[in-house]
């Protein structure tokens, strides 16, 4: 009879406690809502609200062939930034793994420092090593590698440059943890078979390691989607991407169903390719979670 | 079954030493293993024995001293260029590749044409009675089963030397006395050198030809089980190896190897076999729980009262506390009537006790 009251009075808590933990992520999902669903609901309202018609915003947007190149512009900078973010990072995650002490402390700092600056003093800073008469150019000359001065700012080269100096910290850091967790022991059973070096790491280091590499890509990926500043400080007219073209749309052209539907488009294809990366790794193991 | 033997290597350690940092792991060691033997090294943990495994895999290299495998001084030689089988503690499988590519990855390291492989993998498999699971998950096996693969990887290569390092640790008790038995009888159906690393006492004795005992990064003693059981050199050894009576005493002197002594604080002249080869006042007792017995009317015995008694089956376990004070664990056949609080004389016969320098 006790242990059935027990029982019982242990069921009541339990439901109690779940109505607890609702209360207590409340403020948070209150918060979320309003701040973000319901405005996120009123910004896509918004991109059906042309005056040709609810779809016309989204027809202009796939009709025109200047936004098609801008998203495929949009597309290819993210990718080659994030293949690049990708070859940088797993040398640098795996020194991690292998520095000790002050060493370690040194490295990590190294990382993680520039990641604490903000984007745009960053971004301020390149522009003026990169500058015509900038340090970089001066020392060039100076050195007598080169008679005039280089052209790094406003290209190709500058914007792939700030992008991957701000974003190379969202792909080390999955990857680090990734290696971290692979099991010396299985190394040395490699070995003790009669691997190479090179051996071990392409059947069994890089394999276990590869879902720290696809967290680190995808997470790159989806926030240089999305990069703004940075292309537009370092960037020159060929470099537009699509965030600079929906502040165009909502600063210069006052076209705001328009830029709430080039919004959506983008949103769209960072779902996408949410979706595709879920599929290979947990959502969880994004964030370093297992 | 002799032809295996003869192909197996020898593996010799000579004056092989480490230490880490200020802490000595190993006393230089000089130890040899013959072709086809099962040795196991018995310790408690820091003692040595694992440092001692992975000296011979190469993992570790020694300070001081040479690592031979038959003729070839391997010393400074890489543990992929050793040809040897190692079974981890954890197994250590590679969870990224399945049950048959996991067997088959020391033989495509070495370049073996793909039909011999399969050839190969299969047949280990089948050895470790796994046959048909080549395409499973490592994740979907048990803890036997992923030893029994670990077995199998380790062996396809037909490694000179086979290493285990506590191999039976993450087993459950009752899978680990059934597996040391199936090594035994893979050991015995093709004998290969092996050395095998446990704390378990069971497992060395089930499974070795021989066991070296360590304490302290020194071999205390080496021989067969029943060596090291029957005629243990220290009471370290003693107590490591099965259970133990040890009593103090104080020897009077020695005649025909029987060795007559005192029990500190009861009276009396006692005999028992000499476990060393000089002792001398003070030293130690040795005398197993099986080997005591309830001394009969008019036979000399040391006096005491029953204090517990534990049933265990086919033998019951009394705990016996002695006049003197101290205490005597004994076994015997159940049907042996002395209960808790009877007063009764334990005796031993001379040659089933041993006197040791303590």
């Amino acid at each position: 009879m006790v242990h059935t009251l027990r029982q019982t009075s242990g069921t009541t808590l339990t439901s109690r406690e779940n109505w607890g933990t609702l209360f207590l992520i409340l403020p948070a999902l209150v918060f979320i809502a309003s701040w973000f669903l319901i405005p996120l609901g009123q910004l896509f309202a918004l991109s059906l609200s042309s005056e040709a018609g609810p779809l016309a915003s989204y027809a202009e947007l796939i009709g025109s062939s200047v936004f098609r190149r801008v998203f495929v512009n949009t597309m290819v900078l993210a990718c080659i930034v994030t293949i690049i973010c990708v070859v940088l990072a797993y040398p640098t995650a795996y020194l991690l793994t292998k520095l000790r002490g002050f060493w370690f402390s040194v490295a990590l700092y190294c990382v993680l420092v520039p990641f604490w600056i903000s984007v745009l003093v960053r971004t301020f800073s390149w522009m003026l090593l990169l500058e015509r008469n900038g340090p970089i150019n001066s020392f060039l000359m100076y050195s007598g590698i080169t008679t005039s001065p280089i052209n790094m700012l406003f290209n190709n080269f500058s914007v792939y440059l700030g992008m991957v100096h701000v974003l190379l910290p969202y792909a080390i850091f999955p990857m680090y943890s990734s290696m971290l967790r692979v099991d010396n022991r299985l190394l040395q059973a490699s070995e003790g078979l009669g691997a190479r070096g090179t051996t071990t790491f392409l059947r069994v280091y890089l394999p276990l390691t590869m879902p720290g590499v696809l967290a680190g890509g995808a997470f790159v990926l989806l926030l240089a989607l999305g990069f703004y500043i940075t292309p537009t400080l370092l960037g020159g007219l060929q470099n537009l991407t699509a965030a600079m073209l929906i502040d165009n749309f909502v600063n210069e052209r006052l076209v705001w169903p328009l830029a709430a539907a080039a919004s959506f488009i983008l949103l769209g294809l960072v779902l996408g390719i949410l979706a595709l990366a879920s599929k290979f790794l947990s959502l969880g193991s994004l964030v370093g979670m297992r | 079954m002799a032809k295996s033997a003869e192909s197996g290597v020898q593996v010799s350690f000579r004056n092989v030493g480490k230490d880490f940092g200020s802490v000595r792991a190993l006393d230089p060691i000089s130890l040899d293993i013959r072709s086809g033997e099962f040795l196991t090294l018995l310790g408690p943990s820091g003692s040595g024995k694992t440092t001692l495994l992975n000296i011979a895999a190469g993992f570790l290299s020694p300070d001081t001293g040479q690592v031979l495998l038959g003729e070839r001084d391997v010393t400074h030689v890489p543990p992929r260029d050793r040809n040897i089988g190692m079974v981890f503690q954890n197994y250590a499988l590679f969870p990224n590749l399945n049950v048959g590519e996991n067997v088959a990855y020391g033989l495509k390291v070495r370049k073996y044409p793909k039909a011999q492989v399969e050839a190969l993998v299969t047949k280990a498999l089948n050895m470790v009675q796994l046959g048909g699971y080549a395409g499973r998950a490592i994740q979907q096996l048990s803890g036997g089963q992923q030893q029994r693969v670990a077995l199998a990887r380790a062996m396809v290569i037909q490694p000179d030397v086979l290493l285990m390092d506590e191999p039976l640790g993450a087993l459950d008790r009752q899978l680990r006395k059934h597996v040391q038995l199936e090594i035994r009888r893979l050991h015995l159906a093709a004998p290969r050198t092996t050395i095998s690393v446990t704390h378990d006492q069971e497992e060395a004795m089930v499974m070795s030809d021989r066991v070296a005992i360590m304490s302290q990064g020194r071999i205390e003693q080496i021989g067969t089980p029943h060596e090291l059981y029957a005629t243990p050199k220290n009471t370290f050894v003693a107590r490591f190896l099965g259970e133990s009576n040890i009593l103090p005493v104080f020897v009077l002197g020695e005649k025909d190897g029987q060795i007559s002594f005192t029990i500190d604080g009861s009276d009396g002249v006692w005999s028992a076999s000499a476990g060393n080869t000089s002792v001398t006042g003070a030293a130690s007792l040795l005398v197993r729980p099986e080997r005591l017995q309830i001394a009969e009317r008019g036979q000399p015995g040391l006096a005491g009262r029953v204090a517990e008694v534990v049933y265990l089956g086919e033998l019951t376990a009394r705990r016996v506390t002695l006049d003197c004070g101290k205490e005597l664990w004994m076994r015997s056949m159940s049907a042996s009537p002395a209960d808790v609080g009877d007063r009764i004389e334990v005796r031993w016969r001379g040659a089933d006790a041993r006197v040791l320098s303590s």
